[in-house]
């Protein structure tokens, strides 16, 4: 096991990583920028660097740091350059080992367009859309005209649900395909775009994967994320509830030998749209995502040590028969945003989280702490787990009535009235359920 | 002394029999100590100082004096443009905007620091081939 690491990242992902360290008795080295030095996780670190005024972009002073404090490895967390292919090589390249997938693996999932091919030949099929990159607005207008209306048009590099545009019809096209494009150049400095059908009663099902870089894989089971709000996801959870047990199935035995066949290493998540009982494949995230806790719950495991011990060891050491679901568990993700969604910083004059039962809060805030505005607003992960999604349900809301917190707003009430909505307590639910039948 | 230094001779401490140890580096020396309370022992750092250096921790830069050139960057701090070869600017120096001060070096690449305001050198905040985090305090120019 690493005796020292670098955690190449903020907020509640990078306690979460401190925690699992410190279990693993690894020593921890905090990075952190000037805007984030009253962080209050770098006080469970064991070292604190200070990288910046306020990036996580820096992939040499991210290398530099773990080299001048004697680390062997460096976690990337989520976000940042946890899918930066360039990152992932060089961190390799400086003898370091990199918490997550090859540079190779990363670059494969990391366009977008291209990665919708290439699962073709595992079986999986992408939603239907353009056969590869469309950039240049004449060419993607004919490819459009032949997909149909409405789709979307996508960053090929995009992530966080930017770079994403809905067009409904063939005149609405060329002003949705510029601004996307250019949404996708400031924030991913590339403008490759690819188009997808829209599909207006999907599910957003995806399965969790971990490989040990040399062609064996497992399947952790799967989950539901179609609570979204503008393609960022709101609340999680595992396993995905009535889904026929065979297309599940089938669906976890395809996400398996595709990942097994591109010899995946570390975690990973496969993410599709379940329609008219179709599943199709939209993207590969090549690293820890932020609802990795409700799979932890089910499985009783904790992903993040698993991702250390397959990077420092090179093997897996469980098989699919160590691999057991048991009961249900949601997570809500509380943002510091107001009720028209705006973002929310400032200073958390009061604070109480949620506890007995079945309940777990993965949050980085702390009373008296003051919310950076140079941040995405996701200030806490509630996590409520019980035998059956009911439980789960009314655990949630229990838990949500015990949060609160003073000083900044946060979307504690819309969570509330997600979870009360009749249709979301049935699982019908879909990407379009909180535009149609909450907000 | 360098702080993670210190750590590090407390965690060999805490792997070994010893029970007390005392290192001298330059002029300073640091004395680590096991005292057993009760089921635990708890390693007691006791730092000795002899000179008047200002300790190289972000903490003690509020107490530091005149106009502050700080690291823009993570990297290792080197006084002089190469081993061997004199230091770019010594405390008492005359500087000018735009002088050279130091190197920061990040990836294999030689950053130079330059002044940003003519003065003198009043104070080197930290010694050579160090790490310096971001906005570390370097020098003070008087």
């Amino acid at each position: 096991m690493f005796q020292r690491v670098l955690i190449a990242n903020r907020g509640e992902i990078a306690l979460r990583i401190t925690r699992a360290c410190r279990e693993l008795g690894i020593r921890t080295v905090a990075v952190y920028s000037r805007a984030d030095a009253e962080s209050p996780h770098l006080r469970f670190a064991d070292e604190v660097v200070c990288i910046s005024e306020s990036s996580y972009l820096d992939a040499d002073a991210m290398v530099v740091a773990a080299k001048n404090y004697d680390c062997e490895a460096i976690h990337p967390g989520y976000g940042f350059l946890a899918e930066n292919a360039s990152f992932a090589a060089l961190v390799e390249a400086e003898g370091l080992a990199f918490v997550g997938p090859t540079a190779e693996t990363i670059s494969l999932f990391g366009d977008k367009s291209s990665a919708r091919a290439m699962v073709q030949s595992f079986g999986l099929n992408p939603v239907p859309g353009s056969s590869g990159a469309v950039n240049e607005l004449a060419h993607a207008k004919k490819v459009a005209d032949d997909i149909g209306f409405p789709l979307m048009v996508k960053a090929a590099y995009g992530g966080g649900g930017s770079g994403i545009r809905v067009v409904r019809e063939s005149a609405g096209f060329e002003r949705a395909f510029a601004e996307a494009q250019a949404e996708s150049i400031m924030l991913f400095s590339d403008g490759k775009m690819y188009l997808e059908k829209l599909l207006e009663r999907a599910r957003h099902i995806e399965v969790q994967v971990v490989g040990d870089g040399a062609g064996r894989a497992i399947q952790l089971g799967s989950r539901e994320c179609s609570i979204q709000r503008k393609h960022q996801k709101l609340i999680e959870e595992a396993p995905a509830a009535n889904i026929p047990a065979d297309q599940l199935r089938t669906l976890l035995a395809l996400s398996v030998k595709m990942a097994e066949g591109i010899q995946y290493r570390n975690a990973g998540t496969l993410e599709f749209l379940y329609q008219d009982e179709e599943f199709h494949f939209i993207e590969m995230n090549t690293r820890l995502q932020v609802e990795h806790t409700v799979t932890e719950c089910v499985t009783g495991l904790d992903l993040v040590r698993l991702q250390f011990e397959v990077a420092s060891s090179g093997e897996l050491r469980l098989s699919q028969d160590d691999i057991c679901l048991e009961g249900h568990a949601i997570e809500c993700r509380i943002n510091a945003e107001d009720s028209d969604f705006r973002p929310n910083p400032g200073l958390v004059s009061e604070l109480e989280l949620p506890g007995g039962p079945g309940v777990r809060v993965d949050s980085n805030l702390s009373r008296g702490y003051r919310i950076p505005h140079q941040y995405d607003s996701l200030v806490a992960k509630i996590v409520t787990f019980d035998t059956a999604r009911h439980g789960a349900i009314v655990r949630m809301r229990r838990a949500l009535d015990e949060f609160r917190m003073q000083g900044v707003a946060s979307n504690s009430e819309l969570h509330k009235r997600i979870l009360d909505h009749q249709s979301f307590r049935n699982a019908l639910i879909d990407t379009n359920f909180l535009q149609r039948e909450i907000i | 002394m360098d702080i993670r230094k210190v750590k590090k001779l407390i965690e060999l401490m805490e792997e070994s029999d010893i029970s007390e140890i005392e290192i001298t580096e330059g002029e300073e020396a640091v004395r680590i100590a096991r005292y057993r309370h009760g089921p635990e022992v708890m390693p007691t750092v006791i730092t000795r100082q002899k000179t008047d250096q200002p300790s190289e921790t972000s903490l003690a830069s509020q107490s530091i004096q005149g106009h502050i050139i700080r690291a823009p960057m993570v990297g290792t701090f080197y006084r002089a443009p190469s081993p061997g070869s004199p230091a770019f600017v010594d405390v008492g120096a005359r500087v000018k905007e735009g002088d050279t001060l130091c190197i920061i070096e990040s990836m294999k690449m030689m950053n130079e620091i330059k002044a940003d305001k003519s003065g003198i050198i009043e104070a080197i905040l930290l010694d050579n081939q160090l790490t310096v985090e971001f906005d570390q305090p370097l020098f003070t120019i008087s």
